[in-house]
């Protein structure tokens, strides 16, 4: 093979080529690359932090769910309470009243009996005293006799 | 050439390795003489290389890369890898990095035009007037030899930067075998070995690969350029249909290795100017 300037020539252009890639070429596309590679890391780092609130975030409604349905059921198991409160109260007070209206009847009761005895007992004196007529045959003046029979009904009591 | 009389297979080869030159050359070695067609071709592959490149630069998103710039970045990361592997020193890199970036795409340019026909363009070329015409420039050792004795000089530069002048004269005599006054001149002459070696060896490798690549495609076409409308010369074409076939799928391997293996031995050469012995 042959040698000549060629050399020289390819060997300068080699050095101007190179120049105008460092100059021109590498750092604008070295520039997007590490742009384009922190992008990536930022979107990356975002998305894990969107996972972590999310996360954060469903906890919370879990938590959230937990304590309203908690809160729920004691709000039903008081109104149940209150609810079981009133009956028994309410109970209480008919069978207060159920007991009052008996006292109330008893009483009556026991009036009226009274009233019959006495009327009872004032028959009895006037039977009794129609009944010593007939076994005496003579008039028993009720007049001379009103203090014994009022003895005697005294003592029917 | 048909019009005339057809060439013979030697007188084929033979004007297919001619280049053109400015003036005859004398004697294995004429500095008066260029190769323009080696010239035209390199400086026009590595001219649109790196405009290309750089319209793509200027133009560069950080944000989705479209096909093209894709394809540049892949490129691009890969050198700027491998030279942070070799080359250790990141004020260096800037210059060595986009440098080794040129030569991978540069080389790839230049040893691609050996998959175009061998014919096409000296045929085109006779046609305007240019009687030969090499378009392979890497296939030509004053190109490859030029390339690599630039990277010799980017050695000895940075071996002088880095280590200093004197530590740089020092580890001259005194490696690789030792610091002893007998050993100063074995030391010298082993440093000068090594230089030549691999800056020949640099060039050689790329300009044999390409030129042995780009003769092979010349002989495919000679056993095409054999059909004489008999069996035997319809057989010899149809092999060198398959051949050819055969050698241009194979070569589009040596073309990326060897642009490779330049952008490899040029990182490392840097590489080792900057390391002390």
């Amino acid at each position: 093979m042959n040698l000549n300037a060629t050399l020289f020539a390819q060997l300068v252009v080699f050095f101007i080529l190179a120049w105008f890639t460092m100059k021109f070429v590498w750092p604008p596309i070295m520039k997007a690359l590490d742009e384009r590679a922190k992008k990536i890391a930022d979107g990356l780092s975002a998305a894990d932090k969107a996972k972590s609130d999310l996360q954060l975030a469903e906890k919370k409604v879990v938590d959230e769910l937990k304590k309203a349905r908690e809160s729920a059921t004691e709000l039903r198991a008081g109104a149940e309470k209150q609810g079981a409160q009133l009956i028994e109260e309410a109970r209480q007070e008919a069978a207060n009243i159920v007991t009052q209206a008996r006292k109330a009847a008893e009483g009556e009761a026991a009036v009226a009996a009274q009233r019959a005895k006495e009327a009872l007992r004032e028959q009895v004196a006037v039977l009794a005293v129609a009944g010593a007529e007939r076994i005496l045959r003579k008039e028993i003046n009720a007049q001379v006799h009103a203090d014994l029979l009022a003895n005697l009904k005294q003592e029917l009591k | 050439m048909a019009t005339e009389h057809a060439p013979t297979a030697s007188e084929y080869i033979v004007h297919h390795l001619t280049f053109l030159t400015n003036k005859k050359q004398v004697g294995l070695v004429d500095w008066s003489v260029l190769h323009l067609d080696s010239l035209f071709f390199s400086i026009g592959l590595g001219l649109l290389a790196v405009f290309l490149m750089a319209r793509l630069a200027a133009r560069a998103t950080s944000g989705v890369p479209g096909r093209f710039q894709a394809a540049v970045e892949i490129i691009v990361e890969m050198v700027a890898d491998q030279a942070k592997g070799i080359v250790h020193s990141p004020k260096s890199r800037e210059f060595v990095a986009p440098l080794a970036l040129t030569v991978f795409v540069w080389i790839f340019l230049m040893n691609a035009m050996d998959l175009l026909p061998v014919d096409l363009l000296p045929l085109i070329g006779n046609a305007i007037g240019v009687h030969y015409l090499r378009v392979v420039p890497t296939a030509d050792l004053n190109a490859t030899l030029g390339m690599s004795s630039a990277v010799l000089l980017l050695c000895l530069y940075y071996s002088v930067k880095i280590k200093g002048l004197g530590h740089w004269i020092h580890e001259l005599f005194t490696a690789p075998f030792g610091a002893h006054p007998l050993l100063w001149p074995v030391n010298f002459a082993m440093q000068m070995i090594e230089f030549l070696a691999k800056t020949v060896s640099h060039g050689m490798r790329l300009f044999g690969n390409m030129y042995a690549g780009e003769l092979i495609f010349m002989l495919i076409a000679l056993m095409g350029a054999a059909w004489a409308g008999t069996v035997g010369s319809g057989l010899l074409w149809i092999g060198g249909v398959i051949a050819g076939t055969l050698w241009a799928i194979f070569h589009i391997l040596i073309i990326t290795l060897q642009a490779f293996i330049f952008m490899m031995l040029t990182l490392v050469y840097v590489g080792q100017a900057h390391e002390s012995h």
